[in-house]
Parts: C-alpha cells; sequence; structure tokens
C-alpha cells in the first residue's frame, strides 16, 4: 500500500479512519501542551514523566494479565503520577538541580521497567507479546474507544485552557508576580502538569515512551518560530503535531507498518527543521540575509559619507573627482560604486565620479543622523 | 507627616536553604513615603520584598498591611519585579504583559474587558510606551522593559508599592521619567518602597531609607540616618558619601 493508496482509503475504511483520527487528535492535545512545557522550560519534565510510566505498563500487565489498552494506560498513569511527584518532591525537599532530579527519575523508573519487560518476554504466557509496542508506539493498534478517551481528554483539555487562559499565560510567564496578585499557582501548575500527564499516557500506545517527549516538544519548538503570539502558537503547535501523527501514521502504514513513534517524530522533526531555517522573523537564513543586507547598506552609506566629505570641499556639488582618491577609503569596492550609481546618487564619466543633488542631499542626511546619535 | 503605619514586619527570618538570608527583621514603614532599601548584593533586598509578598515562606516572623495579614490586602499591594527575573522572548506583547496588572482584580477565569484594556492604555501612557503597545516585548530595550513592568504595576491601582530595582540598566532620561512617576505616586498619597543601588541619588529620590544587610541596620527618615556610620556598618568598608547638599 502505497500513501496515495492510504489516504483515499481513510474515508472509506473503518480502521485507517479510527487510526488517523486519533492520531491527529493526540497530535492537537499534545501540540497545546507541549506549547506550555517549552515555555516553562520543562522540556526535560515530558521525557521523565514518559519513561516513567512503563513500568506501570508492565505490572498492570502483571497483575492482570489483560493486554488491552486501557488497563495498561492506568498503570502507565499511576507509574507516571509517582515519577512526577517524587521529582517535584526531590527539587522542592532536596537542593538537587530540577534537571539531576528528572534524569535520576527517568533513568531509574525506565530502567526499571526495562528490567520488567524483559521478564514478562521470559513468561511462557504467549500472551505477552505486544507490550513492546509501547516502546516505539504502534498506532496500527488504536481501537475506537482509544479514540473517544483521547477526543474526551482533549476536548476537557481544550475547555480548561480556554477557561484558565489568563492565568496560564501569567503562571507561564511571570509566577512570582501571578502569586502576589492572590492567584493560586499550585493549583494552576498542578492543572497544567496533570494533563502533560494524562497526554502523555494517551499517547504512549500510538508514539511510544522513549520519543513521547519529542511529540510534545518539538511542533511547539517548531511553532514557536512563526508567531510572537501565545495563542497562536498554541493553535499553530496543534496543527503541526496533528499533521505529524497523521502524515508519520500514514508513511509507517505503507512501509510494513514500521513502528509508528519513530517515524511521527521525524516528520515533526523536519517542521522544526524547516521552522528553524525558514521562519521569516526568526530563522537563521532571513536572519542571515537580513545580516549581508544591513552590512552591505552599510558600506554603500560609508562610501556616499566619504564622497559627501570629498565633495563638500569643492563649491560645486558635480565637480569631478577621480576613482583613484576612494581606493584610499577602506571597504570601496567597485560593486558598491555600481550601486550608487543605479540609485542615482552618483555619476561615472570614464576614471572620475561626481556626486549628483540626490546623493549628496542623503549623504549629507546620513551624515547629521550619525553626529546626532 | 508619617502617621500610619502601611507596612510592618515583625521578627521576619528566611532561609533558602540552612543558612538565613534575612535575620529577624523588624520594620515599620509610614504611610505615604517614598523609601529606598539600600544594601549590598545578596543583602536580601530582593528576599525582603518576596517574603512581605508572601512569594516566599519566612520560617519565623509576620507581615501586617495596615494592621491586617497581607493575604486579606493584596488588592492594596503591587510589585514590580526584577526585571531579569522573567524571560522577555516569552510570546507575547507589551500591552499584554501590561493588563496582567488587572487581572487581580478580575480573579479566576474572568477575562478582561475594554474597561481593564482602557486602564491599561493609559498606564502605558503614563510611562511614555503607548507608542509600543503591540511591540513583542522581546524587541523592547533593557529601558522600555522595565516601563512595561511599572505600567503593569500602576494598572493594579494599589495603595503601596514594592518596587525591585527600576533603575537597574536605565538611561538618565528614564530614570528621571521613573523618579517623577514614583514622586507622583507619593503625592497621590501612596507608599512606594524600592530597592536602590545608587546611593548618590538616594537623599535627591527618597525621603526614607532602609540599611539592609542580611539584618536591618537602619530605617527612617533619609536626613536623619543616611550617614556615613550607617553606610559603613551595612556595606562594611569604610563608606563615605558625599551627602552634604
Ligand atoms: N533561589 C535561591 N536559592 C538559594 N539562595 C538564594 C536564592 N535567591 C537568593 N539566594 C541567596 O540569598 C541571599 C540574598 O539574595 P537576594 O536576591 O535577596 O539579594 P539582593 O540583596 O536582592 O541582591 P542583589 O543586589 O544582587 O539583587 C544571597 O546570598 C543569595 O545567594
Ligand atoms: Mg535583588
Amino acid at each position: 500500500m502505497n500513501l496515495n493508496e492510504y489516504f483515499s482509503l481513510v474515508f472509506s475504511d473503518y480502521t485507517l479512519r479510527t487510526i488517523t483520527l486519533g492520531t491527529a487528535i493526540l497530535g492537537a492535545v499534545c501540540g497545546m501542551l507541549g506549547s506550555f512545557a517549552v515555555l516553562r522550560k520543562q522540556s526535560l519534565l515530558g521525557d521523565a514523566i514518559s519513561h516513567a510510566a512503563l513500568p506501570g505498563i508492565a505490572i498492570a500487565f502483571l497483575i492482570t494479565g489483560a493486554k488491552d489498552s486501557n488497563t495498561l494506560l492506568i498503570g502507565a498513569l499511576v507509574s507516571g503520577l509517582i515519577g512526577t511527584f517524587w521529582i517535584k518532591g526531590i527539587t522542592t525537599k532536596t537542593h538537587l538541580k530540577s534537571d539531576t532530579a528528572l534524569g535520576l527519575i527517568l533513568s531509574l523508573f525506565f530502567g526499571f521497567g526495562m528490567l520488567l519487560l524483559t521478564f514478562i518476554q521470559k513468561q511462557p504466557n504467549a500472551n505477552q507479546a505486544g507490550l513492546d509496542k509501547y516502546l516505539f508506539g504502534q498506532a496500527a493498534t488504536l481501537v475506537e474507544s482509544d479514540v473517544w478517551l483521547m477526543a474526551i481528554v482533549t476536548g476537557l483539555c481544550l475547555v480548561v485552557i480556554l477557561l484558565f487562559w489568563k492565568e496560564f499565560k501569567m503562571l507561564l510567564f511571570d509566577p512570582d508576580y501571578t502569586k502576589t496578585l492572590g492567584f493560586n499557582t499550585r493549583i494552576i501548575d498542578i492543572l497544567i502538569t496533570s494533563f502533560i500527564v494524562l497526554a502523555i499516557v494517551l499517547g504512549l500506545q500510538t508514539v511510544g515512551v522513549v520519543l513521547m517527549s519529542a511529540m510534545l516538544l518539538a511542533p511547539a519548538a517548531a511553532a514557536r518560530q512563526w508567531t510572537n503570539s501565545l495563542g497562536t502558537m498554541v493553535i499553530l503547535a496543534a496543527f503541526f503535531s496533528a499533521f505529524s501523527g497523521v502524515f508519520g501514521t500514514a508513511i509507517s502504514a505503507s512501509q510494513n507498518n514500521l513502528s509508528t513513534g519513530p517515524v511521527i517524530v521525524l516528520v515533526a522533526s523536519v517542521f522544526v527543521l524547516f521552522s528553524f531555517i525558514f521562519s521569516p522573523s526568526r530563522g537563521l537564513l532571513f536572519r542571515h540575509i537580513r545580516f549581508i543586507k544591513n552590512r552591505r547598506d552599510l558600506e554603500q552609506h560609508k562610501t556616499l559619507a566619504f564622497m559627501y566629505h570629498i565633495a563638500k570641499t569643492h563649491d560645486t556639488i558635480s565637480h569631478p573627482h577621480t576613482i583613484k582618491i576612494l581606493n584610499n577609503f577602506q571597504g570601496f569596492t567597485r560593486g558598491t560604486l555600481q550601486k550608487l550609481v543605479k540609485k542615482n546618487y552618483v555619476e561615472l564619466d570614464g576614471n572620475m565620479w561626481s556626486l549628483t543633488e540626490e546623493g549628496f542631499k542623503t549623504a549629507s542626511n546620513l551624515y547629521n543622523q550619525q553626529n546626532n546619535e | 507627616m508619617a502617621q500610619n503605619i502601611a507596612v510592618k514586619v515583625d521578627d521576619l527570618t528566611v532561609a533558602y536553604n540552612y543558612k538565613p538570608v534575612l535575620w529577624d527583621i523588624d520594620l515599620e514603614i509610614p504611610e505615604g513615603v517614598l523609601m529606598a532599601i539600600v544594601g549590598p548584593n545578596g543583602a536580601g533586598k530582593s528576599t525582603l520584598i518576596k517574603a512581605i509578598l508572601g512569594i516566599l515562606p519566612p520560617i519565623a516572623g509576620s507581615v501586617t498591611i495596615y494592621g491586617k495579614p497581607y493575604k486579606k490586602q493584596r488588592a492594596l499591594v503591587a510589585y514590580v519585579p526584577q526585571k531579569g527575573s522573567v524571560d522577555w522572548d516569552f510570546p507575547t506583547t507589551a500591552l499584554d504583559v501590561v493588563m496582567m496588572g488587572t487581572y487581580g482584580s478580575l480573579g479566576w477565569i474572568k477575562r478582561p474587558r475594554q474597561k481593564e484594556k482602557k486602564a491599561a492604555l493609559e498606564a502605558l501612557e503614563k510611562v511614555g510606551m503607548l507608542a509600543f503597545k503591540n511591540r513583542q516585548i522581546s524587541q523592547l530595550s533593557g529601558g522600555q522593559q522595565q516601563r512595561i513592568f511599572l505600567a503593569r504595576a500602576l494598572v493594579q491601582n494599589a495603595s503601596i508599592y514594592f518596587m525591585d530595582e527600576p533603575f537597574q540598566g536605565v538611561d538618565a532620561t528614564t530614570e528621571i521619567a521613573i523618579i517623577n512617576i514614583l514622586k507622583e505616586l507619593r503625592k497621590a498619597g501612596k507608599t512606594v518602597i524600592v530597592v536602590h543601588h545608587d546611593l548618590q541619588t538616594v537623599p535627591e529620590y527618597f525621603d526614607w531609607v532602609t540599611f539592609l544587610n542580611v539584618k536591618k541596620i537602619a530605617t527612617g527618615p533619609v536626613k536623619d540616618i543616611f550617614n556615613d556610620d550607617n553606610l559603613t556598618k551595612t556595606y562594611g568598608i569604610n563608606y563615605k558619601v558625599s551627602i552634604q547638599e
């Protein structure tokens, strides 16, 4: 099945429709919450939470023997939450840096989870196959009830974001100030963090614990490049993330069901790369172009100012001078001269140049400006 | 002047780790003064303000605003944090930041409306930043960012203003503009408390001063206590500042 076939089947085929809807909804909620995580500089938190969910999945399986995603995800939720509270506890109670606490919990829980997973795989029970899909994700295993759950959580999340928009925004920008206004910042913080945990847990089946945090962060980082408004950033991130989810799943489905997580994250990374290079205001490319243009303008201005000084000493502006004089001036090039001619600031006559009326005026303006600053 | 006590601090002790950074502070700030808090780097000036405003929990001691606990009197108090305490690359505009000053009176969930926007625009005008209202905040200069923070506090329309180094990194013009606003606040009967580093300008700008270095060294009218003796006690070295006027 190639990509075209896949997308033409999306509307008619029940399974594909379920998967596509699921990844789109998941992407949307991850993008929105990811924006908050990025702006709070909590990028690592998502990584720690998702890794911390792994032992929960394994333990839920060991206890219940069930393989349905709902049971396993409850396990993931519980251990994800425990991990999160431990991180918060470690950072407030001890004086470890928060990234140390994050790294500690991440590796501890993930290591324990892997241990359990290996143990489960050694069991004679044939039931175990499929747990490893939680490592790198397998969107093909999504069923309608999963999508409903995602839709409910996403809807709830949307309502909460809309209701507490101003509180979220202020907390993200200036938590101390938010406190002085009488808002309970812990409640806002718990609200945001809980939804991040929920979104991560919901995404485990599709993206997997290893790369789940990239699903949160990459689209948000890309969106930040295109806008200076928080609202637009959140919407854009949701859109980028949904697109990555749908498109990544389509690619993986058309390639013998590769693990979906890595493909989705790769698609999201393309957004990031593209955004960091091509964004008009913050992108590397335009920044470089602006830099070159500024430097060129500056060279022209400097040359013009130099000519102005020479022309000023003569009674007529149009008095011709030899180009050789300009060679004494550092930074002068033929190219600059040509540009000045094109702009009608300078006239050339063989090896002689003279300022035009317009050039003289522009130069004297530039000169005065510089002296006033 | 000075009859009512606007802010009263009793036996306040604050620590980040185990070492107290503020030790047993007693402080009474009379209503209507323009007060400087001076002290060397790390003296605990920012910490004092944060503890008064309930941002940091104290180990011991209490704070009252007009005789009642701070929690009941929030609406009377506005805060200008140290400029470096936030990330100015945050995706928002100058007007948006100033609007935050209205969020406290709005309370949870309620959105700012025309009335709040008008108040924010007026505050922007007062600090001379109206032309920059739609500017992304990262594209403002340090002095302009400082003015935005000031405008945000002005919108709160409080009785007591706490400002952490509002003159940090601003040029002479902005400094004069800011001090004029502060003096206007005092004229309107407000109490203004400012962490200040430039000792030379203390007598010119302020009428009240508190010397702080972990402990409170002295507090009172500038004309009575702003002298070499207290400066030396606060800054450790033999301080000579020419304050003859
Ligand atoms: N978050 C923190 N965690 C641990 N120690 C802190 C923290 N913030 C401040 N301190 C310590 O508390 C002491 C007082 O800091 P504070 O910021 O109140 O000083 P300050 O007087 O405002 O200094 P400055 O003039 O540099 O702004 C310093 O020794 C500082 O190292
Ligand atoms: Mg300070």
